[in-house]
């Protein structure tokens, strides 16, 4: 659709590319799929950067976790459960995987974190490199898991049906991804913005002292916000596993670093910024991977450090000085 | 009169350390009681001692955070293994007066190419703290990794083969020596107080009239430049440069040793390289191989090698919540400072 604002392009060795193969409606799709997953990540990441200032390097083993916690639903209960309606086993899937990446950030928050929230902040961005080591290596260790690739059962837990629309290729899975992403999203906007608790954490965020004073339980706060951004992650896992379906311990670090460079696109602690941030991040990764794959794996961080050198407070952030 | 520094009691008693420790190692290896495994143990845990007191220079004096002090060894193993292997094609079998000037010649074109990226991964921390920082140092691991995969030239993802078996006990000791008889000079001059005020406090020492973001890419330019010796030494060492070899990985593992021996601690960094590499490459296998004597046909359950990276996982993370300064603090050894004029 776009490609006919592009001409063909000589490269090496003599052949055309046709820029319309690679700016078109269906990458489009794809890029804002691929979005969708790195959104639910950043989320998290941007919420618990917000909150207590610490790069969370274990979001993305949360995000891991989320998807084994479905693999193993799908092998030892659905395997035995077959005739369960669709709707219900994907629904079932949804809060399987919420409830165990909430609660790997819940336990790596209370165990590890919280210890070290008065200590300095390097010592928790350390423990959290230490917390994600621990998560993938344990997991590679597991005699049940094992380092190598698993198939995650995506067909069990809903099948793929194809559509074709105006040349374009969709299936269901692009539409459940987007779908979840922007339900949750419109879920976490109207939570932090119309609840009491998403003020106190809107309040904690702004300046911890004075809204202890103000008489808000901030180990609460910082629970609950690692509570949303664990399941955001573990619903992510989901989604990447029913779409991308091959599962292993390490899966998670590089769309872990890959949603924290969308978190800084958007202006890190803020949370439409994230939700941006990450769908810019897609459409880009998916555009530039079409072109050369080796782009496609290096621009992530290329954007970064572009944005780092241009606007180091992101798209939607709000320039400051530094206080001394 | 004043005394020429490299006569001082510190320093004498420093090149006497070394010498006495190179000495008793060389003679344990005549008598073949360390042979082999040992000593490779011994060599690689040299390495590390390089890699982790110059990973030190960037996290512990500077303050700074990099994660991906292994990229850099990447460049100067990659650099040194494809000048001696690919260009030169020198081997093992030839006189050791052509290969050792060539080879000293490679390692520190590694060394340089490595200092180069450290320089240009420096310019941004300008605009970075310590987090931001931590990201960009990692991403650009991954970045020379996904580079070094694509150039088949050096052997893409097979890695670098064949490299000929240059480095030895002596070599490695007189590397390792030299690297701590200079960064020691740094630490304790005024420019390693300049580091440590960065460290301290940016904005405080921008008053007192330190370039703070000079400071700060000098400490990536150095720590790179030993890092990427330490790593042409490492792949003429064990034969091979492969990208897993440099991922991010090994670099949490020397991240490991820094925080262990004690952020802005030499001694520190030396003691923990020699305590981990030795835990790691000895301790831990044979400690796991007698769990899993007991595991397997108690629970059939094998314990395998593999658990080792879970407890040094662990033991970071117990570290850090019950000994956040290190087993050295910021405490150095005597013979490891300088004395003042």
């Amino acid at each position: 659709m776009l490609g006919i604002f592009f001409p063909s392009i000589p490269v090496k060795g003599g052949d055309f590319v046709d820029l319309s193969t690679i700016f078109n409606f269906q990458q489009l799709v794809n890029g804002l799929q691929l979005g969708a997953i790195y959104a639910l990540i950043a989320l998290g990441y941007t919420m618990v950067y917000g909150i207590i200032r610490l790069i969370n390097f274990a979001h993305g083993d949360f995000y891991m976790i989320g998807a084994y916690s479905i693999y193993f639903f799908g092998v030892y209960f659905l395997a035995g459960h077959t005739g369960i309606h669709p709707i219900f086993v994907f629904i079932m899937a949804v809060i399987i995987s919420m409830a165990a990446g909430a609660l790997i950030a819940v336990l790596a928050n209370q165990i590890a974190y919280k210890p070290l929230r008065y200590r300095p902040r390097l010592s928790a961005l350390i423990t959290a490199v230490g917390v994600s080591m621990f998560l993938e290596y344990l997991f590679s260790s597991l005699p049940f898991i094992g380092p190598s690739y698993l198939a995650f059962p995506n067909d069990a837990v809903i099948p793929r049906t194809e559509y074709l629309l105006g040349g374009v290729h969709l299936n269901n899975y692009q539409i459940i991804d987007l779908g979840v992403a922007i339900l949750l999203m419109a879920f976490l906007t109207w939570f932090v913005r119309g609840t009491m608790t998403g003020k106190a954490m809107r309040a904690v965020s702004l300046d911890k002292d004075a809204s202890k004073l103000m008489g808000i339980d901030i180990e609460k706060i910082i629970t609950i916000t690692f509570l949303i951004g664990g399941a955001f992650a573990g619903v992510a896992g989901l989604l990447a596993g029913i779409t991308y379906p091959r599962i292993n311990p390490y899966m998670g670090i590089l769309p872990g670093l890959k949603a924290f460079v969308a978190a800084v696109l958007g202006g890190i602690g803020i949370i439409p910024g994230a939700m941006l941030g990450a769908f810019l991040l897609g459409i880009a990764e998916v555009f530039a991977t079409s072109f050369n794959s080796l782009l496609g794996e290096g621009i992530a961080f290329a954007i970064l450090i572009l944005v780092l050198i241009f606007r180091p407070q992101g798209l939607l952030g709000e320039k400051t000085a530094e206080k001394v | 009169m004043k005394i020429p520094n490299f006569l001082r009691k510190s320093t004498v008693q420093f090149l006497l350390y070394s010498l006495a420790f190179y000495l008793v190692i060389y003679f344990l290896n005549q008598l073949n009681v360390l042979s082999g495994y040992p000593l490779l143990i011994i060599e690689i845990s040299l390495i590390y001692v390089i890699l982790a007191t110059s990973l030190n220079l960037i996290n512990g004096f500077t303050g700074q955070f990099s994660i991906g002090h292994m990229g850099f060894a990447a460049v100067g193993a990659y650099v040194s293994g494809t000048l001696t292997t690919l260009i030169w094609k020198l081997s093992v079998d030839q006189p050791i007066y052509q290969t050792l000037p060539l080879f000293v010649i490679a390692l520190i074109v590694g060394g340089i190419a490595a200092a180069l990226i450290g320089f240009l991964i420096g310019l941004p921390t300008l605009r970075l703290r310590g987090d931001y920082l931590a990201i960009v140092t990692l991403g650009f691991g991954e970045i020379i990794r996904t580079i070094i995969n694509n150039i088949d030239y050096v052997g893409g993802p097979r890695g670098l083969l064949g490299i000929p078996q240059l480095s030895n006990f002596t070599l490695i000791s007189i590397f390792t020596f030299l690297t701590l008889y200079v960064l020691r000079g740094i630490v304790f001059s005024s420019h390693g107080r300049a580091f440590i005020s960065v460290r301290e406090d940016e904005v405080a020492s921008e008053l007192v009239g330190i370039h703070t973001t000079k400071y700060k890419v000098l400490a990536f330019t150095i720590g790179a430049f030993f890092a990427g010796i330490a790593g042409g030494l490492l792949c003429h060492l064990i034969q091979i440069a492969h990208p897993t070899q440099f991922g991010f990985l090994p670099s949490f593992m020397v991240l490991v040793i820094v925080y262990l021996g004690g952020m802005g601690s030499l001694t520190g960094s030396v003691i923990a390289a020699f305590l981990l590499t030795i835990l790691e490459k000895y301790l831990l296998p044979l400690g796991l191989q007698m769990l899993s004597a007991w595991t397997q046909p108690t629970f059939g359950f094998q314990v395998g090698v593999e658990w080792r990276m879970v407890i040094y996982a662990l033991l970071l993370i117990i570290m850090m919540l019950f000994r956040p300064e290190g087993i050295m603090g910021m405490k150095e050894a005597r013979f490891m400072i300088p004395e003042e004029h």
